[in-house]
């Protein structure tokens, strides 16, 4: 009975010696932003290329989780070079004014299991509003994989002003999409 | 042996032919406007259009297949008839060719195509940049191609109508009907 009970806190003991690690090196190149918005009922698209990120998170510890992004706007991709420039300009980003947007979280809540509850600041064109973003953590060895998606509303960050600001053609909900490549430190 | 369309060969006939106008038309217009939220509503129209015309050049094979159309005057040389039918033919596969292309380079571009905004077209490239120009440019081609050969056929049938005073223009009107 004593060894089974030795073995019992053995086995509960060892995830957390397994995710006694802190991800905090984020692989850009296995890191990806992306998002998604409805063009008169459409799904299309697009991605930035360039952002920098920097986190740390230790599965044991999720509370004490930070994030940070910083998303270089200019780099947007989305699909066809004239809508790559018309998004740059002012109605859209205005990046010549507001070149990064940026996320900053202010808590990480566990869930259960796998799946994460990041709150934080979001950032775009002057305009800052509290956001709630699952994430997923899945972890492979020394490499961790943040997974997750949540839904902004242009209008909150006066993207797409003008003759763009109504939503028959390009629609207020734009959805957010990454996944994040971090590597632990030893 | 009947020297006349069915009245269900030129509905179909002049449908098309308002509607490949008002494509070709759209088409021509819309792809130097700057963008803006009409522009890519009128690409959606276009495409919408565009996708309509298939369905409809689908029907009227059918109907051509299975209803023979009145045969050339007797009186047109054989060279005539050789370049008639092959006109007709190029027609045939351009209407066939031209929404392909469209769709496939929508595909490519990453702007998936739904009908109306209700019925959605499957995707059936990946999004890639290279293909989706390579498609705009036959899309762009395919459609010069097929403004040259409507011209030609365009004026092969005042041609007959004007010069040869045969019936091949009137037999396609659909006045011609109600003459009968």
């Amino acid at each position: 009975m004593k060894r089974f009970v030795s073995v019992l806190v053995l086995a509960a003991a060892l995830p957390v010696a397994a995710h006694a690690l802190e991800f905090n090196q984020v692989q850009a190149d296995k890191s990806s932003i992306a998002f998604v918005y409805k063009q008169m009922n459409v799904a299309v698209d697009g991605k930035f290329k360039r952002f920098s990120s920097q986190l740390s998170f230790d599965p044991a510890k999720p509370a004490a989780a930070r994030a940070t992004f910083d998303v270089d706007l200019a780099s947007v991709d989305t699909g066809a070079a004239e809508g790559d420039q018309e998004v740059a300009g002012k109605p859209w980003f205005n990046t010549k004014v507001f070149p990064t947007a940026k996320f900053v979280s202010t808590g990480v809540k566990p869930l259960g299991g796998n799946k994460y509850e990041v709150t934080g600041q979001l950032s775009i064109k002057g305009k800052t509003q509290d956001v709630v973003v699952p994430a997923t953590f899945t972890a492979q060895g020394n490499s961790g994989v943040f997974d997750g998606s949540f839904t902004i509303r242009r209008a909150d960050f006066s993207i797409g002003e003008g003759q763009w600001a109504k939503f028959d053609i390009v629609a207020n909900d734009v959805v957010i999409k990454f996944r994040i490549t971090a590597n632990a430190s030893k | 042996m009947t020297t006349r369309y069915t009245a269900t060969a030129k509905a179909l006939h002049w449908t098309m032919a308002i509607l490949i106008f008002g494509l070709l038309a759209l088409g021509f217009y819309m792809h130097d406007l700057p963008l803006s939220p009409e522009k890519l509503q009128l690409y959606s129209w276009h495409k919408w259009a565009g996708v309509s015309a298939f369905l409809l050049v689908l029907v009227r094979l059918a109907w051509r297949v299975t209803h023979r159309p009145p045969p050339l005057p007797a009186t047109m040389p054989v060279a005539l008839r050789l370049a008639a039918h092959a006109g007709h033919l190029l027609l045939y596969v351009l209407m066939l060719a031209i929404p392909l292309s469209g769709w496939l380079m929508s595909s490519a571009k990453g702007f998936q195509t739904v009908w109306f905004g209700v019925l959605p077209i499957p995707d059936l490239l990946d999004k890639n940049k290279e293909v989706g120009d390579l498609l705009q440019s036959v899309h762009m081609t395919l459609n010069l191609v097929f403004s040259l050969v409507i011209a030609g056929h365009i004026g092969a049938a005042l041609k007959h109508h004007f010069i040869d005073r045969d019936d091949i223009l009137t037999r396609m009107l659909p006045a011609h009907a109600k003459e009968k």
